[in-house]
């Protein structure tokens, strides 16, 4: 049982110089009751790795030093077990390990329990007690101790529990997967249609969409506009737009109808409305395709 | 007017129930009295173990429950996929230890004994309807006590808070097993284990069992909470859960 003690003790630093840990990292030292803690092992020459027991607590981590070290928990030698923590949170803290606080306030406490230890037996009396300064660890540490092994029991309750099935545990609706499938007749459908007819002049759907605008469609539009009625003005043109952009687009088409010389822009007077007005030689009324200029 | 065939009846009663049906209930229902139907009981969970049947009929969280055989557990538990239960977690097993024990506790109590804060474990607990909040305690701060559930009880499997291991067992438990450098939370089969452990080192229970951390704490006083109030409280509790990651059960 104590075999393994002393190299484990030395390979917990962090030291790949200690204990020979080859290969696997678990199996490697039996002597720690089968819970690899904090042993290194080489893996790459040159690098160490290390796995870390997760300790719930200072107390988990105290309880196991000194289970590891078989140590009297009645009689702790405080200086040895001060070292060892501490030597361990140094190991969490080099693997960037965040450090809880309740360890670091436990280190305090097995100082001051240290300190106290060194003192001269007329002790200060601020403590409560005047007996052993380790006593209030002790009996934590044995409490602990003890729901530790009440968590096993559960543990094991919790195993046996585990392999008996009660009714109701068969896979919900949800999960089984459609349900079978009853039949349904003709009225059953127009009823389920009845109802939502029912329900649909409940609501008065808008339905917003963008409006776009050609300008191609727009010169043809206008061609068309001037031929049928020989002039329009560019008020009356414009009033019939519904958004800028239609407006732009129109005079657009506009601008590109007189650059092609199908139409004619006039103004009887200053600021006067512009009349839009047949550019062609006859008015050929039937079609006026705009694209193909000219009709020609 | 009892039923002709009490044993027969009293298996229809079980085999329909999903929850621990209690002798009195039972018997209500059978109209017959309780300890006929106790015999009856027994009679039937023989008769099962005699012939070897599927279900077992198992005394949990007060009442009697039909359920399947545990040797039968894998071919169920491959029908039920991955429906199975999250196991607890170490620290949740731990602070679930502490309230079965101590309750009803505080928080402050618990994490005193754990050493670390437990508030995410506890609210895990109580969302899990293992633990749940029996109302304030009268001291100073008027902090809010905990207490064990019926859920409690089913999960572990116990018929009752006294199934556990009483304080001076637990004591002889740590005893025996602190000579062989076991870890006990890495034990593949804890059962087994526990027992021969147990068994093998009852010299050493006599002699350690003697000296004992003295349990001087007095019981809280126990001011309930009205159905509002603790809701609240729990919600609280709970949503505290989130707040921290570890301590959360895992499978």
């Amino acid at each position: 049982m104590t075999a393994g003690e002393p190299g484990v003790k030395g390979t917990e630093v962090g030291t790949p110089g200690g204990a020979p840990a080859p290969g696997a990292p678990a199996t490697a030292t039996p002597g720690v009751g089968g819970r690899p803690e904090g042993i290194p092992t080489r893996g790459a020459p040159g690098s160490v790795m290390v796995k870390l027991v997760r300790f719930e607590g200072p107390l988990d981590l105290l309880l196991h030093l000194i289970k590891r070290d078989e140590i009297d928990i009645y009689d702790i030698p405080i200086a040895h077990i001060t070292q060892q923590y501490l030597t361990y949170i140094e190991l969490m803290r080099s693997l960037d390990l965040e450090v809880a606080g309740e360890f670091l306030v436990m280190a305090a406490t097995l100082m001051r329990i240290k300190a106290k230890m060194l003192l001269p037996l007329p002790s200060v009396g601020e403590e409560e007690e005047e007996g052993d300064p380790r006593e209030e660890l002790v009996q934590r540490l044995i409490e602990y101790r003890q729901f530790k092994e009440a968590a096993g029991t559960l543990k094991s309750r919790e195993e046996e529990r585990r392999l008996l099935f009660e009714r109701g545990m068969l896979p919900g609706a949800d999960e089984a997967g459609p349900l079978p499938l009853a039949p349904a007749t003709l009225f059953d459908l127009l009823d389920a249609l009845n109802r939502v007819m029912l329900r649909i002049p409940e609501h008065t759907v808008y339905d917003v969409r963008t409006e776009t605008y050609d300008v191609e469609e727009k010169m043809s539009l206008i061609a068309r506009t001037v031929a049928e009625r020989g002039a329009v003005s560019f008020t009356t043109l414009m009033q019939e737009c519904r958004a800028r952009a239609e407006v732009i687009v129109t005079f657009i088409a506009l601008l590109e109808l007189v650059k092609l010389g199908q139409v004619g822009v006039t103004q009887a007077e200053p600021f006067g409305d512009i009349q839009i007005v047949a550019r062609t030689r006859e008015g050929s009324g039937t079609d006026a395709p705009v694209e193909s200029p000219g009709g020609a | 007017m009892p039923p002709s065939n009490l044993q027969a009846a009293l298996e229809a009663l079980l085999f329909s129930s999903d929850q621990p049906l209690t002798l009195t209930l039972l018997a209500e229902s059978l109209d017959a009295p309780p300890e006929r139907v106790a015999e009856a009981l027994v009679a039937l969970e023989t008769a099962y173990a005699a012939r070897g049947a599927g279900v077992q009929l198992r005394e949990i969280a007060g009442g009697h429950l039909l359920v399947t055989s545990p040797e039968h557990s894998e071919w169920v538990g491959r029908l039920l996929r991955g429906r199975k239960k999250m196991r607890l977690s170490r620290p949740a097993l731990e602070t679930m230890a502490i309230v079965a024990y101590k309750q009803p506790v505080t928080k402050a109590e618990i994490e005193s004994i754990r050493g670390v804060d437990s508030s995410a474990v506890l609210g895990t607990l109580l969302e899990r309807s293992l633990v749940t909040i029996r109302g304030r305690s009268k001291v100073v701060g008027r902090p809010l006590l905990y207490g064990t559930t019926q859920e409690f009880l089913d999960y572990f499997g116990l018929r009752e808070l006294a199934e556990l291991p009483r304080p001076e067992e637990l004591r002889a438990l740590v005893a025996a097993r602190e000579p062989e450098q076991l870890d006990m939370m890495e034990l593949e089969a804890p059962a087994d284990a526990v027992a021969n452990s147990v068994f093998s080192e009852l010299e050493v229970v006599a002699m350690v069992g003697s000296d004992l951390p003295a349990s001087t704490d007095q019981p809280h006083e126990v001011e309930p909470l009205s159905p509002g109030e603790l809701d609240e409280a729990l919600d609280q509790e709970v949503a505290e859960k989130g707040r921290t990651s570890r301590d959360r059960p895992r499978d």
